[in-house]
């Protein structure tokens, strides 16, 4: 990040051969500069600036991926403080902590609990994506067990927790060829650690007890040839883990600072005995810069609002989250059921729905397809027309769903209703009210018939 | 090598409002930081938490909330003083849902009389909220503000159609406005700006960004509240600086996965859980994007902000 088109077109080749597809070698050097083209379609550039460039536009926080196969997860590769200064990009990971010396049908319950918590919301999967195995029993046959059962449980990646090397190396060998994020490297075990690290060619996190001491160990560790690096800086209290993790954000992304160009980790099951509070915790760091955050459990009543907070802070303030256009059923609408229609803004359909939820009046909710608009942005800007709505009511088959044809439109278009009604023959088009709040008590009013 | 914490200092500060008069004075706001950025400058009041007290409940509310709020639920004095007694919150934000004109239509002195009686029973000061709708909220807060004149209570919302009357009751009878924008800055600055020109000091406001659930644009509210707090802080920009207010509770218990039954969604666990950390996730995030004050419903939600306040200022 941060060299400019002229910067990279410096290190080109200047030949303007046009073999990159571009006409000149600057233009090529102002797409690599945005980001629009890949290095590698310059055939002359030397290795050597290869690596100079690929260095000079690394991302400044390292993307770490952990497991394999679908469901391996990525963090990391964040370029902001701010969610409003262009986006958050991977999501905070929750991970369910289990140990050795648990009982076997207790790390069944806590892994089952994870595998069950998954939902879907705006289109996204939100779930549990790995699960920590600490070694606390000091004994490697424990540890390989627990890792063997844990993996016999579930494909979610794998988190190995133990500061002795040689342990460690036990559970790998019980993890096998999954890509497991090892914990920890320590000033006392950087050695071993990271040489088991490197020699699978798996993640690593750093731990020290001060940020100080961070940037020595995991500037050690690049130094030995590690690159997937996540950050620890271990304080275990709400106050410390929240300082530390802005200075490390910023760190990273203001001063450049290598050594914490890398996510990080948090453990709010050691920070408090208090359930709930956990969660809070958990909360806190999803939206101040935590990658990976450890919780005791994976209890659905709070997982899953942390999931969703995970899922409003991580999403593009530019891009609208958008719902499928179709027919929702809210309740158990049938033919005489009334039929609403709507934007498909999240937000609109969330907030639509949840009223008529609400309302206990079964109903068919239509979502057109506006670009995930709101209703009068949606409405100005052509999109949530009459064509298009009368075009998505015909060949969308709610005509055979229902044997009423009454459609209620926002209040805040009304002034659609005529011309809607022409474009659908034999349908009655009715007002709705222009605030959702006010739907309950409009459909208990309201009939088909 | 050698590290040291990565230090921004602001060139403005948050006004510091107070709510309440004598005793009952409590201030909000002040800070030259981010929230709890406590290593680079300072924060001389922390958040506080309001106690949303509802004169008539005519929703139905889930047990999470029944359970809670039970022997009091009907009855707002009783209700604010186990808020400020039982629950330790640092104010009383009393919503005037009986003066609703699509519900009960509550009278506007009927509603002040109301007001007066909370207002009397407890020693923190009191927010006292409308329903939303411009024209009722104007005349039930006018009638609120010349009754209780002196008292320097929060009112609101005042919205850019409703302001004229509502700030004037308040620069008139000596109480304080929440001005509320639909979750946009440059609409906050320019009804700040609307107050003032009315005669309105601007160290009587506070900012009302409109709050979204979790789930339910909670991330339009943050960030409008990230970008009010560094426009304040960091720009220095006048109309920006006034703390900022989520009205929490309210929101989100209208969420279905708040108020929910077990047997209506098993798949999210427990219903009180669930509906209390659906409010105190709201809260929490809210709070670490700039919100000065908190409105929030259930005491279990009050108790977990307050920890999370304790353990960030320790």
């Amino acid at each position: 990040m941060g060299l400019s088109g002229l910067d990279i077109f410096k290190k080109l080749p200047k030949t303007n051969c046009g073999e990159c597809k571009f006409p000149t070698c600057l233009a090529f050097a102002m797409k690599l500069a945005a980001g629009q083209a890949m290095l590698e379609d310059c055939p002359y550039v030397s290795d050597e600036v290869k690596a100079e460039l690929a260095e000079a536009s690394a991302p400044p926080i390292r993307g770490i991926s952990v497991g394999t196969g679908d469901e391996a997860f990525k963090t990391g590769e964040e370029l902001v403080l701010f969610r409003h200064e262009k986006t958050f990009f991977n999501p905070t990971v929750f991970a369910v902590l289990v140990s050795d010396d648990m009982a076997d049908d207790k790390i069944e319950e806590l892994v089952k609990q994870a595998n069950e918590c998954e939902h879907e919301r705006v289109g996204v999967i939100l779930k549990v994506k790995a699960i920590a195995v600490k070694a606390v029993a000091g004994d490697a046959g424990k540890f390989k067990a627990a890792v063997e059962k844990v993996k016999s449980l579930t494909p979610k990646p794998l988190i190995l927790m133990t500061e002795d090397a040689a342990l460690m190396a036990a559970g790998l060998e019980a993890a096998g060829d999954v890509n497991p994020l090892l914990y920890a490297a320590t000033e006392a075990n950087a050695d071993a650690m990271g040489a088991l690290a490197k020699e699978k060619g798996v993640p690593l996190v750093v731990k020290a007890s001060d940020l100080e001491k961070l940037a020595e160990l995991s500037d050690k560790l690049t130094g030995m040839g590690l690159k997937d690096l996540v950050l620890d800086p271990s304080p275990r209290t709400p106050k410390e883990t929240f300082v530390d993790l802005v200075a490390l954000r910023r760190a990273a992304l203001k001063d450049k600072v290598k050594a914490f160009g890398y996510p990080t980790i948090t453990f709010p099951c050691e920070e408090t005995d208090d359930e709930m509070f956990e969660t809070v915790l958990a909360g806190l760091y999803t939206a101040k810069y935590g990658g990976i955050v450890v919780l005791s459990h994976a209890a659905q009543d709070r997982m899953y609002p942390l999931l969703v907070e995970a899922l409003n802070i991580y999403t593009d303030p530019q891009r609208p989250m958008q719902v499928d256009s179709k027919w929702y059923e809210i309740g158990d609408p049938g033919e005489d059921s009334p039929v609403l229609v709507t934007t498909n803004f999240s937000l609109t359909y969330f907030i639509v729905s949840g009223e008529v939820e609400g309302s206990k009046i079964p109903s068919w909710l239509g979502i057109v397809d506006c670009d995930g608009q709101s209703v009068l942005t949606a409405w100005a800007a052509g999109k949530f027309v009459p064509e298009v709505i009368a075009k998505f009511v015909k060949t969308s088959g709610i005509e055979d769903k229902v044997k009423h044809r009454k459609i209620i439109i926002p209040g805040y278009v009304a002034q659609i209703s005529g011309e809607l009604e022409e474009e659908l023959p034999g349908w009655e088009v009715v007002i709705g009210t222009r605030e959702a709040a006010d739907l309950p008590a409009f459909l208990r009013q309201f009939s088909t018939g | 090598m050698s590290f040291s914490l990565p230090t921004e200092s602001a060139k403005g500060r948050v006004r510091e409002i107070e709510l309440g008069i004598g005793d009952k004075k409590v201030k909000v706001g002040g800070e030259n930081v981010l929230p709890f950025h406590l290593w680079e400058g300072e924060m001389p009041n922390r958040p506080i938490i309001a106690a949303e007290v509802y004169d008539e409940v005519i929703d139905e509310w889930p047990a999470a909330l029944t359970q809670a709020l039970e022997g009091v639920i009907n009855d707002p004095v009783a209700w604010a003083k186990k808020a400020q007694d039982e629950w330790g919150v640092d104010a009383i934000a009393l919503m005037l849902r009986s003066t609703d004109p699509k519900a009960t239509d509550a009278s506007a002195d009927s509603a002040a009389e109301t007001v007066a009686k909370v207002e009397a029973a407890v020693s923190i000061p009191v927010i006292v909220y409308g329903t939303e709708d411009l024209e009722k909220d104007a005349e039930v807060l006018k009638t609120v503000a010349t009754k209780a004149e002196g008292k320097n209570l929060l009112m609101g919302p005042a919205k850019e159609d409703n302001h004229k009357t509502i700030g004037a009751a308040a620069i008139g009878y000596k109480q304080s406005v929440a001005a509320m924008t639909p979750i946009d800055v440059n609409l906050a600055k320019q009804l700040n700006i609307l107050l003032t020109n009315l005669g309105m000091e601007a160290d009587k406001l506070i900012i009302d960004p409109t709050t979204g659930a979790l789930g339910y644009g909670l991330e339009y509210t943050y960030s409008v509240m990230e970008r009010l707090k560094i426009a304040g802080l960091f720009q220095d920009d006048s109309m920006t600086q006034m703390p900022l207010m989520g009205n929490v509770g309210f929101q989100a218990w209208k969420t279905k996965e708040a108020k929910s039954s077990a047997e209506d969604y098993p798949e999210w666990g427990d219903p009180v859980k669930r509906g209390i950390i659906w409010e105190t996730l709201t809260g929490v995030a809210l709070m670490m994007a700039g919100a000065d004050i908190l409105i929030l419903r259930h005491p279990e939600s009050m108790r977990l902000v307050k920890k999370l306040i304790e353990a960030l200022s320790a």
